[in-house]
């Protein structure tokens, strides 16, 4: 088949595709649920860091630091926009690389950390990040950047590309749409990054550095590359919910949002690539749902947690392929 | 100066017990309990319901805080935390249940005590003061060499009695000790137990002190872990120096750097990451855990 797809995956993806560009609009048009285009838009770009996420936990690392990069992120892009004036669109992927530099200069040192020791210092590293910009000048301290303009629009010659959002009726519908081809975009590249030959190099980490260092893998390199892929998503996502918030504080991404990533990952299942895609829309959607249960809202909310990794401790996705899980 | 050793043997020895806490149940089981700081906190408020509440003697209020988290704990680890580690794939599996747990417990804090900061009447009157060098209230004092107390209690635990070995057994080598006859689903229970009940100690302390609200447990459970990691983690020693190291720069810092705000924490924050750096397994750990 199809560039090696066989015709069941092809037929998901297409089904997918269809839900969320056109199922979903019309679902909501239908019950008039406006709100959950914004809800959706934040699952989406939640995913998109819990994807990097879930990169690092793939070469056997978990990373409890996505939302330091988030925050990173959202902070480059905020200034890029207000203070140099720079089109949002550009500043994206700026937010995203400027992320990807960060970690690869703290990635250095403390990717030689495993287990529990590398947790817990990603963990310090989003109270970093989070104390770092409130005592810098150029991300306003504790006030935060707010105002953001809206993205403006891009034209290539002459020939519009991307529409103003400020003058659309309907941003939601525009930051939905946005938010979900950057989600489909960033879900590719993990499954063609996971299938390619540097996917099975880190495969070979997850299960043992010494071994996959001994018969030739570079894995210094490589851990750093992928932490490095792992944080341009977390920019990514963090920019882009700047853009739709319109400001950014320093209490936009915190521990609790670092946890919550990596809590993403874990739900969907780690063995699965789309794993910390349905983990988001779950954990994220389903607390959504729970607001009319008012203070009990918590309650449920971690009841159902706890007796969802009570009996499916290899993530959601497990129930399909049973125990260990399909890599 | 001395004011400020004075402080850094306070908050110290505060924080010694927490993390000692924490180490025990990793150390165990494995398991890094993000649901740590809201134990300390269901310590504080059963302590407070007690002795602020009721009027029992605070002694007695504390042995309630003990005894109630050390249920919580035991059914924690025999209900969730046991089968869970049996049935997944990878251990890390278990960091989802334990932020579940707290989630849970903060949502139980929340309903059953509301969310408002409580405090219960002082336990001694009166200021020590020498000289105006050194000025500490008698119930820091007091508290403070409750908590000493308590740790020499645990280290005599942990090295005199069967319970004790069994758990140090346990923490070197699971299989090695199941071999030598050790019952290891009892003695994981017990000690996650005992690192639940250390957490419910500590609160019920400072709740004479500090008070006791819902939002403290998370910040609580980040300083543990960061204690933990000082020291080097799953070893007793590590977590008390790592309680220790810390409780003196928090004091030393909010001393000399009041009027810069939150750059103490920044500090403290960077110069662990690059401590680490340098020595992944901290002051005394194994490398690698």
């Amino acid at each position: 088949m199809m560039l090696g797809f066989t015709s069941k995956q092809l037929v998901g993806v297409g089904i997918f595709l269809f839900m969320i560009f056109i199922g979903v609009p019309l679902i909501i048009g239908a019950t008039g649920r406006w709100d959950f285009y914004f809800t959706l838009t934040s699952v989406a770009l939640l995913a998109i860091a819990s994807a990097g996420v879930w990169l690092t936990f793939y070469i056997g690392r978990i990373n409890i630091g996505q939302g330091a990069f988030a925050l990173i992120g959202a902070y480059v892009s905020a200034i890029l926009v207000v203070k140099a004036g720079w089109s949002f669109w550009i500043s994206l992927p700026a937010a995203g690389l400027f992320a990807a530099i960060v970690a690869i200069l703290i990635g250095l040192p403390i990717l030689r950390l495993r287990g529990v020791y590398f947790a817990m210092i990603t963990l310090v590293l989003t109270q970093v990040v989070t104390l770092t910009a409130l005592a810098l000048p150029i991300t306003n301290g504790a006030k935060g950047i707010s105002n953001i303009p809206l993205p403006s629009s891009i034209s290539v010659f002459g020939i519009p590309i991307l529409p103003d959002f400020a003058a659309m009726e309907n941003t939601k519908l525009a930051f939905y749409y946005t938010a979900c081809i950057i989600m489909i975009l960033t879900y590719a590249a993990l499954y063609r990054l996971v299938n390619s030959r540097l996917g099975h190099l880190c495969r070979s980490m997850q299960q043992n550095e010494e071994l996959a260092s001994s018969i030739g893998v570079n894995i210094s390199y490589i851990r750093v590359v992928i932490f490095a892929i792992s944080s341009f998503f977390g920019g990514l996502g963090g920019a882009m919910f700047g853009s739709i918030a319109q400001s950014v504080y320093p209490s936009s991404f915190q521990v609790a949002d670092s946890v919550n990533f990596m809590l993403n990952c874990f739900l969907g299942g780690l063995g699965f690539v789309f794993g910390p895609m349905l983990g988001t829309l779950v954990l994220y959607f389903g607390w959504d749902l729970l607001f009319e249960f008012g203070k009990y809202q918590m309650l449920i909310y971690s009841t159902v947690l706890i007796i969802i990794i009570r009996f499916l401790p290899n993530g959601l996705l497990s129930i399909r392929f049973g125990k260990g899980g399909d890599k | 100066m001395e004011q400020i050793l004075a402080n850094g043997v306070y908050l110290g020895s505060q924080y010694a017990m927490i993390a000692l806490g924490l180490t025990l149940i990793f150390a165990l089981m494995n398991v890094l309990n993000f649901a740590h700081g809201q134990m300390y906190v269901i310590g504080g408020f059963v302590t407070y319901t007690f002795y602020g509440q009721w009027g029992v003697p605070f002694v007695l209020a504390l042995v309630m805080s003990c005894v109630t988290l050390a249920i919580l704990g035991a059914l924690i680890e025999r209900f969730l935390f046991a089968p869970v580690i049996k049935g997944s794939a990878r251990e890390e599996s278990t960091m989802l249940l334990a932020a579940g747990i707290a989630f849970f417990l903060d949502a139980v804090i929340l309903l059953v005590f509301g969310e408002k900061q409580r405090g219960v009447p002082k336990i001694v009157d009166g200021v020590f003061n020498y000289d105006f060098r050194l000025i500490m209230p008698y119930d820091r004092i007091l508290i403070c060499v409750l908590a000493i107390l308590s740790i020499v209690a645990f280290i005599g635990l942990m090295q005199y009695t069967k319970t004790g070995r069994a758990l140090r057994a346990l923490a070197q080598d699971r299989t090695a000790a199941q071999l030598m006859g050790v019952n290891v689903d009892r003695y994981s229970m017990i000690g996650f137990a005992l690192g639940a009940m250390l957490a419910g100690l500590v609160g019920g302390l400072l709740v004479t002190i500090t008070g006791v609200n819902l939002g403290m447990g998370g910040p609580t459970s980040i300083k543990a872990f960061m204690m933990v990691m000082i020291g080097g983690a799953g070893v007793i020693s590590g977590a008390i120096w790592g309680g220790i190291i810390l409780g003196f720069m928090e004091a030393i810092g909010l001393a000399l750097l009041y009027q810069y705000g939150d750059i103490t924490y920044l500090l403290i924050f960077v110069s662990l990451m690059i401590f680490l750096a340098i020595r992944p397994q901290g002051l005394m750990g194994k490398p690698w855990g």
